[in-house]
Formats: structure tokens, sequence, C-alpha cells
């Protein structure tokens, strides 16, 4: 292992910053003048409006504006960025999605109104008396009651159906008839629970307004500042980029949940135009619960057909999933292109059919949550093998084992249009069983029955589409933007070098790693390298961070115009050795003369090229900045296996878990501390959701756990120290680097291996139980075997 | 939060004559009060902090009795009491460092939240609670949800707890808030037993008078294996079923026992 640059554990340079109370977050800012926005939120899951009275509110201290939806009439809804057509070619239903209430609320949270005021208490007082003659509708919760038919989220829609979707439609009759005749078929109903994000820093919002100049800032926390600019201008406020600004600056996390256009960034922006103050909105962790997109919420029923060795025939599923009131940014892709593509997992099932019924509730709307789709393909693929190894009596890691697409079946065309371009699930099997030391359980079930608890053991491989994506394939499927990726590297007169990227970081430590990439390119030091993003006003347009993309796609990006930069170094060299730019051989930052003993530094070519005197000036401009579109040929494809033992205590239903561990192929590693890091957050996310984390709806669509007392989070004393390996690597065959991103391995594989691990304690302690639904909490444990 | 005016009274005489005005409330630790301020659920017209007041701070234990006075946080009982460790055991349990921190006795028994821990060892110790004007048994301060025996403007100032030949408390957590989903405190005085279960019931904390029978002929956890709470007054929530707490009510009397 290298100790700088590429696969070193370079310490977080963001950190220092973070650790120190410096860092900047939106919240942070504060432009001189501005005033503060409170928004006045449906306490009901579905209404008609038949008014709004802001008189009294408008006249009350401190208060600059009031805003109803008729105030918002004239401007464009949210866009959503994907459009999905169903299985009979048809467009989904697209409703309206308002910035403020048009007439009709749909979700609690759903805004009705908006106060601006000097104070955030005074817009808050003013808020309380806004009178809305309210007529409340019965909610719509239950998704295969609401595609039945009754009450309508959307009245013009004509129905609660968004799409229904079947992939790849033309197996359809062959997987059918392949199931009606197998050997063997294992039947799994379960439902992948919804999850409220919960970033640490919740969002906010700024805008600003330079009306001497027409130019409006928006401050946001986002995941994708250029994203939001072109979403919200083109399609929301219809201001021109060149007249609109997105900063995101430090963002304390996102996991998918400030990747998406929201409704309080389009108010700030529009209100400060309005009233030509600075409008700030800071969200309440009350008001996150119930504004942020939330994640999962699919109800899936699955069939896996089994001839007698255990070889899979084919696998059929059908998932309610569950849209919420309105169509998020990236909602639709994520049931469908992120979801129905990885239902072959790690297998070689030669027959799968994926129908997906997306459906309008009266809820919060959903989009992507760390893994996107493909924690939920996993789950109900990795414990319908389960169900069956059980079912069958055979091993659940043979089974794996037998049904595993092998090393040299790569590059691998599944039966549901993805093309792995490599993998080895063999040996990452083997490493897991290695560093579990699964051959050491039965002597820790021993001991676990002596202390009256059950110990059981739950394996699951996964794979995931990562490295998001070539744009002209997600076009052909609905994308409505391109996925490439881009950087700016400019080299400074003196030899350092900024980057400008479009990604952006909030977590992923792409101040640490992009330049290592760097560093190793040209054999500077990394500290000669800083990274810039966040802000429109000086990063070239990029599409964000989300989809474990920054490094395979951005980080691509970076190599290709740095690849320029050398390029272009090479002819100043040459230049200056009086040699051809053919012979030149760049090493540990300085410019040879392949077989001779000329050479010239780094530093001194870069100022060279601000300093031309001695220059080529008339083949070669001066300066030395280069940038790059990178568009990914394919996706890339993280793999692994991972082992999570648990201890279930039999008279109260509670969970203990042992010892988690993982081991992933994430191609090449850039800096393995950071992925060492990104698998733990993701895995303590996955286990939150497995054993915790629950957005509990009731029948009249009051968000039950809506809040931290009632949500429970997974927390530092809940999980043991993991052992993460991945030093399986099959690097990416497609992007210069060979990576393939570890962002959201953990979330997606962990989730099976723990009710997995918990079915094995109870079926081997005599209770013969073949599914909980998540979250596996005391109550759902003990209730099961307790029938 | 609403608007309200702050009073921070030195001494007790101060404390009562400002809560003696309409639309007064007394501020101790604030870990419930300040969240129902920030959601404004609570508008008091003037907030009386008694957390400045050193009569009502600290602990002493003489003649086998732990006397805490009613401003004392948890992390000092924790950290303090010595000759009844169940007591300070459970202090130590409740909440984050940052409630045990800020956090008060008095507080917490005046509030008398269901799922509260303090409840469980006033009641199963037969704490004697002191106020500005009188003395109140344990057993007849607790009135249900949120609900005691405190008049309009009445403080508890101190409480005196008769140390146990045994005890122990078993507290299993609320997943989310870790509150006692349910929580058993026994104490054994002689051949008295009192078991207080808290988190579990709709009318807060309570003696499991069978059990106290039970275990009074014979403190062991095979006592308790006959009995069944009846899950009827339980509490239910997407926490846990009514018979789920029923059950846990068993489960944490005998893990009491047998740790006593």
């Amino acid at each position: 292992m290298s100790d700088k640059g590429i696969g070193a554990s370079s310490k977080r340079r963001e950190d220092v910053r973070f650790l120190s109370g410096n860092g900047k977050y939106t919240d942070d800012i504060n432009v001189r003048g501005q005033k503060y926005v409170h928004f006045l939120r449906s306490d009901v899951a579905h209404g008609k409006i038949n008014g709004i009275d802001t008189g009294e509110a408008a006249s009350m201290p401190g208060v600059a504006g009031i805003f109803t939806g008729a105030d918002f009439a004239e401007v464009g809804g949210l866009p959503c960025g994907w459009q999905v057509t169903d299985r009979f070619g048809e467009a989904m239903k697209e409703p309206a999605h308002p910035v403020l209430a048009q007439g009709k609320v749909r979700h609690v949270g759903d805004p009705i109104a908006a106060v601006v005021a000097d104070s955030l208490e005074q817009a808050r007082d003013a808020a309380e008396a806004i009178d809305v003659d309210m007529e409340e509708l019965p909610a719509v919760m239950d998704m295969k009651s609401a595609v039945a038919g009754g009450t309508l989220v959307h009245d013009e829609l004509e129905t609660n159906l968004c799409y229904d979707w079947g992939f790849v439609e033309e197996n359809k009759d062959a997987v059918d008839e392949a199931i009606k005749n197998a050997h063997h078929v294992t039947t799994l109903e379960l439902v992948n629970n919804r999850l409220v994000p919960n970033a640490m820093e919740p969002r906010v919002a700024i805008g600003d307004y330079d009306a001497s100049n027409d130019e409006s800032t928006l401050y946001t926390t986002s995941q994708n500042p250029h994203v939001i600019r072109l979403l919200m201008g083109a399609f929301v406020l219809q201001i021109p980029e060149h007249k609109l600004r997105v900063v995101a600056p430090d963002v304390g996390g996102g996991f998918g949940s400030k990747i998406f256009h929201y409704a309080e960034e389009a108010f700030c922006t529009l209100a400060a135009r309005k009233l030509k103050v600075p409008v700030k909105w800071t969200a309440s962790r009350s008001e996150a619960f119930i504004s942020d997109a939330h994640g999962r919420d699919h109800v899936t029923k699955i069939e896996l057909a089994l001839d007698e060795k255990g070889m899979f025939q084919a696998v059929r599923t059908d998932t309610y999933a569950n849209m919420g009131a309105y169509l998020s940014t990236f909602s639709t892709s994520v049931p469908t292109w992120l979801h129905g593509t990885l239902m072959a997992g790690n297998y070689k099932t030669p027959l799968i059919y994926v129908n997906v019924k997306a459906v309008f509730t009266n809820t919060v709307p959903v989009d992507a949550y760390r893994g996107a789709g493909r924690p939920e393909a996993t789950f109900q693929l990795e414990r319908v093998i389960d169900k069956a190894a059980r079912e069958l009596g055979m091993d659940p890691i043979e089974i794996r084992r037998k049904n595993f697409i092998q090393k040299e079946e790569f590059p691998y065309a599944t039966p549901v249009a993805l093309e792995y371009d490599t993998g080895d699930y063999v040996a990452t099997m083997d490493k897991l069983q290695e560093i579990a030391d699964l051959d050491g359980f039965e002597a820790r079930a021993s001991e676990s029955r002596q202390k009256g608890l059950l110990r059981g053991l739950g394996i699951n491989c996964y794979i995931e589409a990562c490295g998001i994506a070539p744009s002209n394939l997600v076009g052909m499927l609905g994308a409505r933007a391109g996925l490439y990726e881009s950087a700016t590297v400019r080299v400074n007169a003196t030899g350092s070098i900024t980057v400008m990227t479009g990604c952006h970081s909030h977590g992923q430590s792409h101040e640490t790693t992009f330049p290592q990439v760097i560093a190793d390119m040209i054999g500077i030091s990394e500290d000669q390298v800083h990274i810039q993003h966040g802000d429109t006003s000086n990063t070239p347009m990029g599409m964000g961070t989300y989809g474990s993309r920054s490094i395979a796609v951005g980080g691509a990006a970076m190599v290709r115009a740095t690849e320029k930069i050398i390029a272009k170094a090479k002819k100043i060299a040459a230049h200056l050795m009086e040699a051809s730019a053919e012979d030149i051989e760049l090493k540990d930052g300085s410019f040879s003369v392949v077989g001779t003993d000329k050479s010239v530094g780094w530093g001194d070519v870069c100022l060279t090229a601000y300093v031309p005197h001695n220059y080529p000036l008339d083949q070669l401009e001066p300066g030395l900045e280069e940038t790059a579109f990178y568009d990914p040929a394919n996706f890339t494809y993280p793999a692994g296996a991972y082992a999570c033992e648990v201890e279930v205590d039999p008279e109260t239903g509670k969970v203990d878990i042992c010892s988690f561990a993982a081991t992933d192929d994430f191609g090449n590693v850039i800096n393995p501390m950071v992925v060492d890091g990104q698998v733990h957050g993701g895995i303590a996310q996955g286990v939150g959701q497995a054993l915790r984390e629950h957005a509990v709806y009731n029948e009249d669509g009051q968000l039950v756990s809506g809040t931290f007392m009632d949500y429970s989070m997974p927390r530092a004393d809940d999980l043991p120290s993991f052992v993460v390996d991945h030093s399986c690597q099959t690097p990416c065959t497609h992007n210069p680097l060979g990576v393939k991103g570890c962002g959201e391995a953990g979330a997606i594989g962990s989730p099976p291996a723990v009710v997995n691990a918990v079915l094995d304690a109870l079926n081997k302690g005599g209770y013969n139980v073949s599914h909980i639904d998540m979250p596996l909490s005391p109550s759902r444990v003990w209730s099961a075997i307790n029938g | 939060m609403y608007d309200f005016a702050l009073q921070r009274p030195q001494s007790l005489n101060e404390a009562i004559e400002a809560l003696s005005v309409e639309g007064a409330q007394a501020l101790a630790g604030g870990q419930t009060m300040i969240p129902t301020l920030k959601n404004r659920l609570a508008s008091p017209d003037v907030l009386v902090s008694i957390g400045g007041i050193s009569e009502l701070q600290g602990v002493s234990e003489t003649d086998g009795t732990v006397s805490i006075k009613a401003g004392t946080t948890h992390g000092v009982v924790a950290a303090t009491v010595e000759s009844y460790p169940a007591l300070a055991s459970l202090a130590g349990n409740i909440g984050d460092p940052a409630v045990r921190n800020r956090g008060t006795i008095g507080g917490s028994l005046a509030n008398n939240d269901p799922s509260a821990c303090y409840p469980a060892a006033a009641l199963a110790s037969n704490a004697s609670i002191t106020t500005n004007k009188r003395t109140i048994s344990a057993s007849d301060f607790f009135m249900g949800l949120f609900e005691t025996s405190l008049d309009e403007g009445e403080l508890i100032t101190q409480v005196d707890f008769p140390v146990p030949d045994a005890a122990n408390y078993q507290k299993f957590d609320q997943p989310a808030s870790r509150f006692a989903l349910v929580g058993v405190f026994v104490a054994k005085y002689g051949n008295d037993v009192r078991v207080a279960v808290t988190g579990a019931s709709e009318d807060g904390v309570f003696r499991w008078s069978e059990a106290e029978s039970a275990l009074a002929g014979n403190f062991s956890s095979s006592a308790i294996d006959g009995l069944e709470v009846d899950p009827e007054s339980m509490i239910e929530d997407i926490h846990g079923s009514r018979s789920y707490r029923a059950n846990l009510v068993k489960v944490m009397t005998k893990r009491a026992v047998a740790a006593c």
C-alpha cells in the first residue's frame, strides 16, 4: 500500500475545518438585511382549501410579505426528471407539483402559505394568524386499495396509479411458464419500510436578489447545485442560467435527500425577487420529517423458481412503490431502472420479470435514498434465496455459490438489460468466510445459548449499478438529463492546482481523494491540489453527487482534463529542452527527455506557461487550464458478500448485532481509509433500516413517528466494530481509474444480512418463523416468536 | 417559542412568590419544558427558573435514608449516591449525558411522565416527597399520566428514599427515545417487597401487587413464573402492543429480582 497518491490512506483534509467548528454550512451564511420565512404547512393529509385569509397576519409586527398558492399560480411546478413509460407504451401520469398548494393539500407538511418577516418568531406568530378554510378529505394511504379506486390524490389524473411498469415485458410469458413448471417455487411477501433520511444538517435555503443586475443567488443544501439551477431556472422560475447562481457550500450529509429540487428553494428565490430582500429558511427537524423526500416504501411479492439441484430458474416480482403525494425529482426512476435492472443480483437466473406499480398516496413524496432501488432489489432477492435454502434444506452459502456468475463469464449480460463488466463473486465469498470466522460460529452459538440467547448468522450478496450513468442510455430510458460529469483543472503559475468539479462533497471526502489522483498522475504532493465545488459560478456544469458516481464519473472527468494538461505541459517542456514532445516523459513532477539527462521541473513548466517569454506562441496558447466532460460507457458494478451475527433475546425479542463483516469489490481504491468510512456509514444506515427506522403513518395520514422520540435512529452503541475488507478488486474495465464507487454499498448490502441472521437465530432456536418485516423491533420479533 | 418573562429567584421563598402569579410556570432542568416551549405547546407568561437556588441542591445520606434536594441533577445523583446503588444506577441511565447534566429529580417527579424512570424508584421505595407545604408519600403522589397531587404553585423541595435491603431497576428501552418502554423497580425491605412499574400502563407508574405478594413469601424470580399481567390497561403504540408490554413487565420483574 502506498503512502501517498492513489492507494494511500491520506487523512481527510476537510476534517480540519469540520472538527474545529469552522465548516461553513448554508445556515452559517447570513446575507445583510435578510428576512426569515416560515411555511404554514398542512396538518391534514388531504384537504380542499376553500379559502385563505391572510388579513390579520399581514398586519402583524415585522411581516414583510405573505404568499399563498395564488402568488405562484403563474410559475411552473417542480419538475420530475425521469419519465417512465408503462407496460402498454403509455407515459406515466405526471401531476402538477406546485410550490405552494393550489386549492388542495395532499400530505401532512404540504406548504399552504409562507410568511416572510424580520424574525423567525414573528413569521411563526403571523403564520398562526392565517385562517385557512380547509375541507378535510379522506386520506389515501394503502397502495393496493388506492389503485383499486376510491378517493383520488390528484382528481385530474382520474387514477392513483402513476404507472404500471413491466420489465422485461417480452420475458413475461416465459417467466410465468417457468414458474408454473418449476420443481420448487419459493414465495415471499415483504415490505421495504419507509425511511426518513435524517441528514445531520436539515435543509436550508437563502434567496438573494441583486436588482441592479437582475441576478438571483440561491444558497442551498444541495448535492447538485447545477441541477438545481437548471431545474429551478428553466422549469419553475424562468430565470436564465447567467442570471442565476446556485451555491451549495459545506453540506452536512445528503444520502439522496438533497438531490431533489424542493419547493422551499424556489420559494426563497422568488420571494427575494418580489420583496427585494434576502429571504432565509432553515428547516426545523420536525419540518424535515414532513418535507424531505422519504425513502423506500415498497410492498413486494417475489417468487423464485428452482430446479432440484437448487439452480435458479426464474424470478418474478411484483411491487407496489409509493410515490407519495407528488413526483419528486427522480422518484419515478428509483423503483424502475434503479431496481428492476438489479434483479439478477450476482446470479445466473435466466428468466426474470419485474412488475412495478407506482402509486400516489397522501404521504410525503418518496425518492432516492442511499442505494435508491438497489437496496429494495437486493433485499427481496437475498431474502427469498435464504427462504428457498431453508425450504430445500440447503446451506445459504452453497445455494448462492452454485448460482454465482463465474469470473470467466464476464462481461455478463443479464436478462434485465445490464452488462456486468467484471467481478469475482467466488473470491469475495471466500474472503468473507475468512474474515467473518464462520468456522467459529457453532462455538459462539453455544456460548449464547448458555446466556439464554439465540445466535444466528445471516449471509447475503449484493450487486449494484453505480457510476451513474451513460447519458444516451438513460435518455432512452426516460431521463430528462444527461449524467456526465465535468472538471476544470487550473494549473496556477507556480504549479499548484485548483480543480473545479461538478461533483459535490457532503461527506464523501472529495477534497482529500481527488488530489490523491492528480498528485499520482503528475508526481506532485497532494497538498499542491485544491478542490473547488458547490458553486455554479465557478465550476463547470456537472450533475452532482449521488449513485456512487463521484470518483467513477467525476474522477474520470478530472483524469481526462489532467491528461490534457500533461499533454500540453509536455509540449512546453519539449520547447524548453529543445526536444520533441513525443520524447518527453513526466515522472515525479519532473519532465525529462527520454534517453538523456535533460530535465525540467513541473513548476518551471507551469511558470513558463504563464510567463511565456521563451515559449512557442505561434503553436501553443499560453496558460495551463483544461476542462473535460466525461460520459461513462456503462454503469460500474460494485459487488460484495456480507455476514452478520446476532443474538436474539427470546423473552423480549431484542436483537443485538454481535458482529458484522463486509467484503466489497470496489475495483481500484483511491483511499482505503475513506472507503472504510463509507462502508461503515452505509452499514450503520442499513442496520438502522433493518432493526430500527420506520416512518409510520396512521390511517388518517399523520406521521406517527415524526420525531426522534419515535423514529429510532441507529446510535454508535447499537453497533459492533465492523470488519470490512476491499482487497478483492476486479477493476472497472471502462473508466480510466478502474474504480466502481463505494458510497451506497453498505446500505444496500446490510439489511438482508441482518434479517437473515435474525431468522436464522429463531429457526435454529426452534421457532418456525419464515419472515418478519423490517424494522425488526423487539416487539415485532417477540410477536413473531409468540405467534 | 412564544415570548415570556424569565425570573431567576435565588431562594425558595422568592420562587414560591414568583410562582404565585397567574401564568407563572416553574422551570427546573427544562428537559421536557424547553422542547414543549420550542414546539409552542405551552405559553407561560412567566418562567421561573429554579436552577439557581442553592437550597434545592445536593444529596445527603444518613441512617438508612438518601435525601435528594429537588434541584439535583440525575448526573449528580448517579455520581454521589453510595448507599442506594439501584437508585444511582437508575439516575445514571436516564437519557444521555446532556439530559443527565440538566434534568432534575424534582422536575421528573413533578412531570410524572408515564415512561420516566424516577417515579418507579420513588414508588417502589415509598419515598417521601417534601414540598414547600407538606410531605407526601409516594403512594399518594402519582395520580396518572402527567398528574400528581401537587397543587398549583407547590414546589417539590426534597425527596427522601429509605434505603432497602436489596433493590434493582430493570429498564427496557423504547428503541427511539430510550425512555422506559417498560421499567420495573423492585425494592425489598425486610419481608416487605415493593414492585413499581413505569412505561407500561395507561395510568402511569403503578405497583404490581400480585408480584409483591408472591415475592414477600418467596423472593426469587421463580415466584413470578405463575403470574400474568393483565394487558387491558397497558399502553399500546408503534413500539409495542399491550400484550408485549404485559410480557415485558413480567420479564423485567424477574430480571430485577434475580439481580437483587
